[in-house]
């Protein structure tokens, strides 16, 4: 096309970056074009964020050259790549709750002087955020803000700062479809207005819909520059992840025994306190996969949490093998044989602090062998550990190895392991596979189906409908804190799905064909 | 050639051990420094520190004096902060503690006999020191107040008002007007095993096992354990988080409460001044030396004690100030908060000559 006859914008050349035991960036080649949108593509851990990051100053690279507008550049620091107008919005969003949009856009600016023209400020953010359709309240606080509305101030942040060279780190991962649209269009108006912008994603779709052109990266290193339009996402799929992706999970034919789960009319509250939960009912039963669909964020985790006792159901019920226990402490559902895969791994599901062997042993420790009258006996500990993980498979240098230091694939088979082992009646899994490579995802996957084979009841909550028609045997769609249908898996189209996700119920559903599984 | 940081996989048991020692180094070489700015020979002054902690059976035994409130506040301290729970209010824990013990030990001697009136005063500072640190528990553990400002300003209180107490009220009526309590009967006093050294020594050291043991070896340990890296986790897990901050934190307040019941009983047998002389403050510096292992705990409060009582002999022998052992104690910590970082990263030689070789290879 006509950019590769211009000089780069940005050109990054043989970026090297290692950390203890992984090669991030091997030897990466980079070049963005003014006026483009560059897909960075790749599984987790394949350097995405890492090449990013260094982009933007905050790690520096072992080797390579960076050059900016032709000049070669020392990006030692945040600022400095601020000054060559590079920003970037991270997965995790760097705001103040407590401060306003205004505030948080000037924050850490050097320019804007000891007291702050704000009413000039102010000015200047309005009518950038009418230029880019990047609709926020400048005085409201940032902890009143959607997440979608705080992206929005992110990026109106890097306009505020001048920025021509925009990173965003998968920044759909975060958003619902219609807040995913509006980015799109925000991002091609900033290309309109000849700024250039680079996003990080492993999502397919959003490579076709959002960039000019894209950057395969496998494991450290570029497998793949081509322009979006002549290319497809199956072999985008396949240049990812170095094979053709299709596999199969055998699964016995779907015979439900008794109920497990029964959840009657569960209403709970989010931790702002907005109703999360409106008038759930679902039940799962021994040897049935329920998966639950929808968008992140429109009450999963909450349902989640309110079987495991971790969050108050304002009201309805909640039964685990014909036993009360709505609103029961942690422990008593612990002890119910019920087991759960959080959706927060580094924080609640595994403690990064301890070693593997401890954290294998979180639900153990209560029983024999490992503890015998209130005493514990580490050569136990250290026994289970090393069966848990031959038999998972968990990657890690030795039992005493803290846990933050494994990949988060091997982190989520250290809870895998620890939460099936424990598992007796129900397994509650929450995006189980996010962020996994195909490997882990696939061996998360095979563990779900082999607790249906057991006879277990496992309740499986994910974002991706292939996945929940592949592995669950009945499906209820969530959105906005309500079930807006259950049904057979393989019964749905995706176009259903996806209205259904989106809180609109087809008009072929309305007769009858919802809750057919409670029966 | 260019050196970096990098992260350690495995916590270094080396560098726990080292990071500590070469701090205790580098802190006398610190004080070192401001001894020469004194005008005396460092070497000197650390030989004839050396000499008053440790040189002679009466300065060995006041060294052990101070071993034992700082041993038995470490651990207090330590096994709060395990929870990462700021306790810095052992120095009114040990306070209160010694308040306690004396109001058993004066005003309950006509109807406790023996030794039971030991034991009961004793029990009674271990009771009064835990109730001390629940205060800022139950604030921490309900209402989410901030526990450093909590127990800190209760120092004042407590020590405000035992000082109330020796001037006013309790003031022994024969004590010429001293400020001080009445003496203890001597059924309210502490075996003594080596000068003015008491069997709180014994005693100090038995818990070190014990609390060792508790940590290592028990369910409940390794609760604690996972509370203090993830109480998030933990709630997760089923384990009962808010039951087990608040049981640390008042075991954390009896063994402060001990220490102080043990300086009342043991040493100064009534209530007087000199109770409350920083020992609470001193445990902090000891739990991060000890890096909150109880068995390290003895040792380095035993090393801390030294310091104390070399610093007083100094001041007797050379006419320094006796300060110069409580200044040495903060240069300890400065070498130690800076050494902790190699117990978690290593230093990485890189060789310069590691271009960008591959570069020109594929481009």
């Amino acid at each position: 096309m006509k950019q590769n006859s211009r000089q780069p914008l940005v050109s990054m050349t043989g970026i090297c970056k290692s950390f203890p035991g992984v090669v991030a960036n091997d030897c990466v080649d980079l070049e963005l074009y003014s006026g483009e949108v560059l897909a960075l593509l790749g599984e987790n851990g394949a350097g995405k964020s890492t090449l990013m990051n260094i982009l933007c100053g905050l790690y520096r690279p072992d080797a390579g050259e960076i050059s900016v507008r032709g000049q070669r550049v020392h990006i030692g620091g945040p600022r400095d790549a601020q000054e060559l107008g590079i920003g970037m919005v991270h997965q995790n969003f760097k705001l103040v709750d407590t401060m306003t949009v205004l505030e948080n856009i000037i924050l850490g600016m050097k320019n804007v002087g000891f007291v702050p023209d704000m009413k000039k400020i102010r000015e200047k953010v309005l009518e950038l955020s009418e230029t880019y359709s990047l609709k926020v309240d400048p005085d409201a606080s940032v902890w009143q803000l959607s997440v979608g509305e705080q992206q929005r101030v992110e990026i109106l942040k890097l306009l505020f700062r001048n920025a021509e060279i925009l990173i965003l780190d998968e920044p759909t991962a975060v958003l619902t479809p219609q807040e995913s649209n509006e980015l799109n269009k925000v991002v091609h108006r900033m290309r309109s207005e000849g700024k250039s912008a680079i996003f990080i994603t492993h999502k397919m779709e959003e490579v076709m819909t959002f960039s000019d052109r894209v950057m395969v990266l496998r494991k450290g290193k570029v497998v793949a520059g081509v322009n979006t339009a002549s290319t497809s996402p199956k072999e985008l799929a396949r240049l990812m992840v170095g094979r053709e992706v299709l596999f199969e999970i055998e699964k016995k034919p779907f015979a439900p025994g008794k109920p497990i789960l029964e959840m009657q009319n569960v209403c709970a509250l989010d931790d702002r306190g907005l109703p999360a939960l409106k008038d759930v009912s679902i039940q799962i039963r021994e040897g049935e996969i329920l998966g639950i669909a929808g968008v992140a964020g429109n009450g999963q985790r909450e349902l989640a949490e309110v079987i495991t006792g971790l969050r108050k159901a304002t009201s309805g019920s909640v039964k685990i093998s014909g036993k009360d226990l709505t609103n029961a402490k942690p422990i008593q559902v612990i002890n119910a044989g019920v087991s759960h895969i959080p959706q927060d791994r580094s924080q609640v599901g595994a403690v990064g602090d301890l070693s593997v062997a401890s954290n294998l042993a979180m639900k153990e420790y209560r029983k024999k062998p490992l503890s015998v009258a209130g005493f514990l006996f580490p050569k136990q500990i250290t026994l289970l550990a090393k069966r848990l993980i031959e038999s998972f498979n968990i990657a890690t240098p030795s039992p005493e190895t803290r846990v933050k230091f494994l990949s988060g694939g091997n982190v989520q088979k250290t809870i895998l392991a620890r939460e099936i082992t424990a598992c007796k009646n129900l397994l509650i899994a929450v995006y189980p596979s996010r962020g996994l490579d195909v490997g882990a995802t696939e061996s998360v996957r095979r563990q779900l189906v082999a607790q249906r084979e057991e006879g277990r009841g496992v309740l499986f909550i994910s974002e991706d409908i292939d996945e929940l028609e592949q592995v669950a045997d009945t499906i209820a769609v969530m959105c906005d804190g309500t079930i807006m249908a259950v049904l057979p898996a393989g019964t749905a189209d995706e176009e259903t799905l996806g209205l259904l996700m989106a809180g609109v119920r087809p008009s072929n559903l309305e007769s009858g064909a919802t809750h057919e599984s409670g029966v | 050639m260019k050196v970096v940081f990098e992260k350690r996989k495995n916590v270094s048991t080396t560098a726990q051990v080292l990071v500590p020692a070469i701090s205790f180094v580098v802190s006398l070489v610190l004080s070192g420094i401001m001894l020469s700015i004194f005008g005396t020979n460092p070497f000197q002054t650390f030989a004839a520190m050396f000499k008053g902690a440790f040189g002679s059976i009466n300065g060995f035994s006041e060294t052990l004096v101070k071993t034992i409130p700082l041993l038995l506040t470490g651990l207090g301290v330590s096994l709060a902060f395990r929870l990462k729970f700021w306790n810095i209010g052992a120095e009114g824990q040990l306070t209160l503690g010694g308040v306690a013990a004396a109001a058993v030990a004066l005003f309950m001697k006509d109807f406790v006999l023996g030794p039971s009136l030991l034991i009961l005063a004793i029990l009674a500072g271990c009771i009064a020191g835990a109730l001390w640190a629940g205060i800022p528990g139950l604030l921490k553990t309900r209402l989410n107040v901030d526990e450093t400002l909590t127990t800190l300003m209760l120092n004042y209180v407590a020590i405000l008002f035992s000082e109330y107490l020796y001037y006013g009220p309790w003031r022994d009526p024969h004590g010429y007007g001293f400020p001080g309590s009445a003496p203890f009967v001597e059924n309210a006093w502490l075996p003594r095993i080596l000068g003015r050294a008491h069997v709180g020594l014994y005693i100090g050291l038995a818990l070190a096992i014990i609390l060792w043991i508790i940590l290592r070896r028990t369910r409940w340990g390794f609760e604690i354990s996972v509370i203090g890296a993830s109480p998030k986790a933990a709630h997760y897990l089923g384990m009962p988080v808010e039951r087990n901050i608040m049981l640390t934190v008042l075991l954390s307040g009896a063994l402060c409460g001990l220490a102080g019941a043990g300086e009342v009983t043991g040493i100064s047998h009534r209530l007087q001044q000199g109770l409350s002389i920083g020992y609470g403050y001193t445990a902090i510096i000891i739990a991060w030396m000890s890096q909150l292992n109880p068995l390290a705990i003895p040792f380095v409060s035993l090393v801390m004690a030294g310091i104390l009582v070399g610093g007083d002999q100094v001041q007797l022998m050379m006419g320094l100030p006796s300060a110069v052992g409580s200044v040495m104690q903060g240069l300890i910590l400065f070498p130690m908060l800076a050494g902790s970082l190699f117990s978690e990263y290593r230093l990485k030689w890189i060789p310069a000559d590691k271009g960008p070789s591959c570069a020109k290879g594929e481009a």
